[in-house]
């Protein structure tokens, strides 16, 4: 299953519902060009919803930590929802769980922006 | 006892079908021969990441180059060998993607990956390239990516 993603605002805060699977090449890219449209449109409060998302690599981890880095860098802040246990060891292992903002419910994730 | 062993080999494109196929084919395997879901999904991924270090890093997707993935398995182990025809791998020039200052690198992280899924990790120069051996031991204790790097 390649990736999809679908976006929505809650109370003036972006929320992509991703879904399948973010690797190196069409999901990665995927990834990528919503994050980027979404700066570009302004929206700097991002909420990244992984829950159906069953499966990512080494270039999709990248992706993530890109998304993170360039809202950071343009003055917004990005979170991570609804981990799948796969997912969660992944960013365990690379040590990446301490520097996302990993959330576990939506309302929290929202009401978590300043 | 006899050991049973089996072995298969495919040369496959430089393309990222290559890179699905290798991942399809290693939880094909895996499965059968009766890894856990856990083992399946880390063996797969490393697989995946193997060929991804092929197909992208060694081969730069040059349609000329070649990339063989061959299995191997018998009653104790499950051996996966991938080689390219790259210019090398400079084990020394990859940073620890562990360390503060890498840990928002957007790249660095699959010889990791494999090295913390799969039992023995070997990875050595060959005449044409490099060749990346991977090897998961049947219901053997995970040894935390043991490295044989030469």
């Amino acid at each position: 299953m390649s990736m999809k993603v679908a976006v929505r605002q809650v109370d003036g805060v972006t929320i992509v519902d991703c879904s399948g699977r973010i690797t190196l090449g069409e999901g990665s890219v995927i990834m990528r060009d919503t994050v980027r449209d979404l700066l570009s449109k302004g929206n700097k409060k991002i909420v990244l919803n992984l829950a159906e998302v069953n499966y990512i690599d080494s270039s999709g981890i990248g992706e993530l930590v890109s998304a993170f880095t360039t809202t950071k860098n343009q003055g917004g802040e990005l979170k991570l929802l609804n981990l799948t246990k796969k997912v969660n060891d992944l960013l365990q292992i690379t040590k990446l769980y301490t520097v996302f903002d990993v959330k576990d419910d939506e309302a929290s994730a929202v009401k978590a922006f300043k | 006892m006899a050991m049973t062993e089996h072995r298969v080999s495919y040369t496959l494109d430089s393309s990222l079908e290559t890179i699905d196929s290798a991942e399809e084919k290693a939880t094909v395997l895996a499965t059968e021969m009766g890894f856990s879901e856990d083992e399946v999904m880390q063996i797969s991924m490393a697989v995946r990441e193997a060929a991804v270090n092929a197909v992208l890093h060694g081969n730069g997707y040059a349609p000329d180059k070649k990339v063989t993935i061959s299995f191997e398995h018998n009653d104790s182990d499950l051996i996966i060998i991938i080689r390219d025809q790259g210019k090398g791998l400079d084990l020394s020039r990859i940073p620890d993607p562990l360390a503060p200052e890498n840990l928002l690198k957007t790249s660095g992280r699959g010889i990791f990956l494999m090295r913390s899924f799969m039992d023995v990790v070997e990875i050595r120069p060959t005449q044409t390239g490099t060749e990346l051996k991977l090897i998961k031991h049947v219901h053997g204790p995970s040894a935390g990516g043991k490295e044989a790097s030469q």
